[in-house]
């Protein structure tokens, strides 16, 4: 059909186009350029829901998720689960270690808290790529403000650069924040930076997708004037409940511990956590289980 | 550029979006603020809420703020926007006070700027996401407006924003008169925002009440309300229709 030739013919010049040349390129045509059929055979495909403009594109994304379960143009993200505690004397700050793409476990043993000066570190979530360049970049200002100031940064001040980056790009970036440290002058702070670079002061933050499953648990677990130790506890058993039944949070639990004397990084594995509902002791093999002498017999 | 957004992930670099900030939708939100003019001043209510889509994630939130020696702002909307208005604020008290001519700016001129303020982002699409409240008192006149996001402003003897609008400002059209005391001011407030703590999902039970008069701000420590429960017909609603609610 003549109106076809025309589609074909728009779709090949599209190739070169500006702005949109990319999607052309990459095979994507926008639903005015599809005939009729082709439009149709679309909505066929997702039971008759609209595909939006760059249809072909979905469709296309539908069957290779069919074929290997993954969305490849998924950012990586952080689904995470971040805390930062402050205790008598300091702060303490966890994190789970999984970076996800989709549903791929990319990094199962990542580093979420990073440095950003000697007294100061930040857990990172959402976006991964977001959240170290920001990271980045506030230590490279810190960096600076540091060596004209003549003495260690405060906490007060990593925490408003970053939110000043995140305010100012609100619209580009994905992802929160939450920093900690111990400075001279207040002792130890945390400060939480969700999205949209809402700065607030709080004694305790959770943050992440795991940090759903939390609210209710630190509602009822927190203390004002805990030990470090208690605090550190408190941190690991929160961590590894969220990692329990969040999806996107997993692997070890990281904590740093920051106070005047310094700072200390810890790691506990899964297997140093204790089990949570309908969890099962980790076995090395079905034999062990097999061979192992009988269960004890009930006492009557 | 509508027809992009919806496939491309929010962060796109590509078009317009790239270079201006434009606010397309809050994160963290406070809700309600109630104010009114009472015999010594303005009295301004509001909870210490922020809430991140439908969880109630921060609870102590101040939400009302003094500015300079004859204003109160508070605000309802996106936390992050309030906070950088507070510092548009500062600069602004800051360069007045540096004139140093005995003179100072009061709550009508703070409340212009605002709207000026607002009205020009609105106009660029990159508002700021809050309903402000500006109250005061400067040489015996007292003062109350509000402005909202899309710019519109005005001054009244009574204002609400959020729900605040829909469930507060009845009861204070008919409850409110000239000369209130402070008791009858607060009682009133307190029975606005009781309403608003049984009737808005992002109302948390924690409010502050600021006080402004002539001689200067105080606000309150947070505090809760008692709610009431026991009507009959809350005890068995269903038990002459089973199964409904």
């Amino acid at each position: 059909m003549h109106v076809r030739k025309i589609i074909r013919e728009i779709r090949k010049v599209g190739r070169y186009l500006g702005n949109y040349g990319k999607f052309y390129r990459e095979g994507k045509t926008p639903i005015v350029l599809l005939t009729k059929e082709e439009n149709l055979r679309n909505k066929s495909v997702r039971s008759g829901k609209d595909l939006g403009f760059w249809g072909r594109q979905e469709q296309r994304q539908i069957r290779t998720k069919m074929d290997l379960n993954m969305d490849l143009n998924a950012p990586h993200s952080m689904g995470t689960t971040i805390i930062g505690v402050t205790y008598n004397g300091g702060v303490v700050l966890g994190a789970d270690s999984r970076t996800s793409t989709g549903m791929y476990v990319a990094n199962r043993a990542s580093d979420k808290i990073t440095q950003l000066t000697d007294n100061v570190y930040v857990c990172r979530s959402g976006s991964a790529a977001d959240s170290q360049l920001v990271s980045d970049y506030v230590r490279y200002f810190l960096h600076q403000h540091t060596i004209q100031l003549g003495q260690p940064a405060t906490v007060k001040v990593a925490a408003n650069l970053i939110r000043l980056i995140s305010y100012n790009n609100k619209n580009m970036l994905e992802t929160g924040l939450i920093v900690g440290g111990w400075d001279k002058y207040e002792g130890g702070k945390i400060y939480g930076i969700p999205l949209g670079g809402t700065l607030i002061e709080q004694p305790f933050a959770i943050g992440g997708s795991g940090s759903s499953y939390l609210y209710g648990f630190f509602d009822q677990a927190w203390k004002e004037g805990m030990t470090k130790d208690e605090a550190e506890q408190l941190v690991v058993k929160a961590v590894s409940l969220a990692i329990a039944r969040d999806g996107a949070s997993g692997g070890v639990v990281r904590t740093v511990v920051i106070n005047s004397e310094g700072v200390t990084r810890n790691f506990y594995p899964g297997d140093t956590l204790q089990l949570w509902h309908e969890e099962l002791e980790p076995q090395n093999s079905l034999l062990d289980i097999l061979n192992s002498p009988s269960p004890e017999p009930m006492n009557i | 550029m509508d027809f992009m957004a919806s496939k491309q992930p929010e962060n796109s670099l590509l078009g317009p979006e790239a270079d201006s900030q434009r606010t397309l939708y809050p994160y963290v939100t406070g809700t309600s603020v109630v104010a009114l003019k009472y015999k010594d001043g303005i009295l301004m209510a509001a909870d210490m809420g922020g809430s991140y889509g439908s969880t109630l994630r921060y609870k102590n939130v101040e939400r009302m703020k003094a500015i300079g020696k004859h204003s109160l702002l508070g605000a309802s909307g996106e936390i992050s926007d309030f906070q950088e208005i507070l510092r548009y604020l500062d600069d602004l008290i800051l360069y007045d006070n540096m004139w140093d001519d005995g003179n100072s700016l009061g709550p009508k001129e703070v409340h212009n700027y605002l709207t000026r303020v607002m009205y020009n982002r609105r106009n660029k699409f990159n508002p700021l996401w809050n309903s402000l409240v500006l109250g005061g008192i400067k040489n015996g006149q007292k003062y109350l407006g509000t402005v909202s996001m899309i710019g519109v402003n005005f001054e009244d003897d009574h204002v609400a924003t959020g729900f605040g609008n829909h469930l507060a400002r009845p009861i204070l059209r008919q409850e409110w008169h000239e000369n209130l005391s402070f008791e009858d001011g607060v009682k009133l407030l307190e029975k606005c925002m009781r309403v608003l703590l049984y009737r808005d999902r992002s109302a948390i039970n924690k409010l502050q009440i600021a006080k402004i008069t002539e001689e200067g701000m105080t606000i309150s420590q947070p505090y809760s309300l008692k709610t009431y429960w026991e009507f009959s017909a809350f005890e068995n609603p269903t038990q002459g229709a089973v199964g409904s609610w």
